[in-house]
């Protein structure tokens, strides 16, 4: 295939291929994550598939940053050397430890890829949550995000992240729309002036498409493309 | 053209009934009679089912959901779809029950209003143009009065208007590269040596729901009831 004249999607199989040189990837990358796993899963287990199925799923990522509010008002308490998030700290001032422990409440999400049959690309799905369990709601999410992504929500809130049914778990998760994905994906791989094969644009397509997405939740991925 | 007429014009008998747990005075009223579009949603017909319940609802804020037989309706599929899926033998008029309190938050996703149930059309409709188009920049590049006046064509079952925002848009049919190798075969089969009329043929973009039925059975009333939407599985193509 050539790169040239590709348009930026997969195919299922593809999609499967990637997803595990993906995996391997991410975890030789050494990041502090946990590594992603392929859930082995069919949406629709009592058709005889013929090719294995399934999304990778990274789960329990804390994402919560500390309120803003709350660094001011410790820093304008504390006078000198005392670190946030110090609960120990006997000079610490009590009213500061207080109102850092009930705004600075941690926030998960969990993280799915999965494959879509009519983008032909893949789509992130995420859904998060307090220490609890408790859902939460998407003005919330919003608050733990980086602040150019909050800029990007409002502008179009709707177009960029959509509330569906994970196509598996057939539960309402979020999504970022993947309506783009084809497009800038083989734009980042075309700006290469090595011009790749597509064997290796299939190795590295979820890296970088992860990587794109993945700043919206300021998740970094550190990687360097050996060529 | 004339089919997509039929099923602009069809609606579904509803009858429905306010679940007992939101009935505060006895008796209990009665259930409200609504025709309801096929090419509509269940939450737009709020604003015609709440003069019938208000009376007797328990205070709090309202988010509509409904329910057949205890499995709550996906208020995105719409109203016809639902009908077709759920009652293959037709029940008429149509028994659902309406909840305004206790959403089902882990199964179905937050309908807050009109405005969800459009966003979920325009993503469906993004989702169709991809398919037809290989990209979304129709839907995405159209304005906001378009779009409005698009939504407005859905709810108000418009025919007329839906076409031409549509048309504009590239949102009709799309030319089946095939129309001229069907046209010959089309002739030796009818065996009519005067087939003025072109014989045009076009591809829609169709999302194909399959529920799936474990057990056998010898006639359409005696079909089990779905009582989970784990055995129904979509898919868009063209």
């Amino acid at each position: 295939m050539d790169v040239l004249h590709w348009d930026g999607t997969l195919s299922a199989k593809d999609f499967r291929v990637g997803a595990f040189a993906f995996s391997q990837k991410w975890e030789s990358l050494n990041s502090g994550f946990p590594p992603w796993v392929w859930v082995l899963s069919s949406k629709h287990p009592w058709l005889a598939s013929p090719e294995e199925e399934g999304y990778l799923s990274l789960e329990k990522i804390c994402i919560s940053r500390p309120n803003e509010e709350d660094i001011d008002q410790i820093s304008q308490i504390d006078t000198g050397e005392e670190e946030i998030g110090c609960p120990g700290n006997e000079d610490v001032i009590d009213d500061a430890t207080l109102v850092q422990s009930s705004h600075h409440e941690l926030h998960y999400c969990d993280f799915h890829i999965v494959y879509s049959s009519t983008f032909r690309v893949p789509v992130l799905y995420f859904r998060s949550y307090c220490s609890d369990g408790r859902p939460l709601p998407l003005d919330e999410i919003e608050k733990d995000l980086p602040a150019c992504s909050s800029k990007e929500l409002s502008k179009s809130k709707w177009t960029f992240i959509t509330q569906e049914e994970h196509p598996y778990l057939k539960r309402p998760w979020f999504k970022l729309h993947p309506c783009g994905t084809a497009e800038w994906i083989k734009l980042l791989f075309l700006s290469d002036t090595a011009k790749p094969k597509f064997e290796v644009v299939l190795e590295l397509y979820l890296l970088s498409w992860f990587s794109v997405v993945g700043q919206m939740f300021g998740l970094r991925t550190p990687f360097k493309i050996s060529n | 053209m004339e089919a997509q007429k039929f099923v602009w014009e069809g609606a579904i008998p509803l009858q429905i009934h306010l679940h007992e747990s939101q009935v505060t005075a006895l008796p209990p009223p009665p259930p409200a009679l609504i025709l309801a579009p096929r090419i509509g949603y269940l939450p737009l017909l709020a604003p015609l089912i709440k003069p019938y319940f208000s009376s007797t609802l328990p205070p709090g804020v309202d988010t509509i959901w409904f329910d057949y037989n205890g499995l709550p309706l996906k208020w995105y599929i719409p109203t016809g779809v639902l009908f077709d899926l759920l009652c293959p033998e037709p029940e008429r008029p149509w028994n659902i029950t309406v909840h305004f309190r206790g959403f089902p938050g882990n199964v179905l996703i937050p309908c807050e209003g009109e405005d969800c149930v459009k966003w979920s059309f325009i993503n469906s409709l993004k989702e169709a143009a991809y398919i037809m188009n290989g990209n979304c920049k129709n839907v995405m590049n159209m304005s906001q009065s378009d779009q409005l006046e698009l939504w407005n064509s859905i709810m108000n079952g418009n025919l007329e208007a839906y076409q031409r925002v549509s048309s504009k848009h590239k949102l009709s049919t799309v030319d089946d590269e095939y129309t001229s190798l069907c046209l010959p075969k089309a002739q030796q089969s009818l065996g009519e040596t005067n087939l003025t009329a072109q014989v045009k043929t076009g591809k829609v973009p169709v999302r194909l729901y399959v529920l799936s039925i474990r057990e056998d059975f010898d006639d359409l009333d005696e079909m089990p009831l779905v009582d989970s939407w784990r055995d129904l599985l979509h898919k868009s193509t063209i």
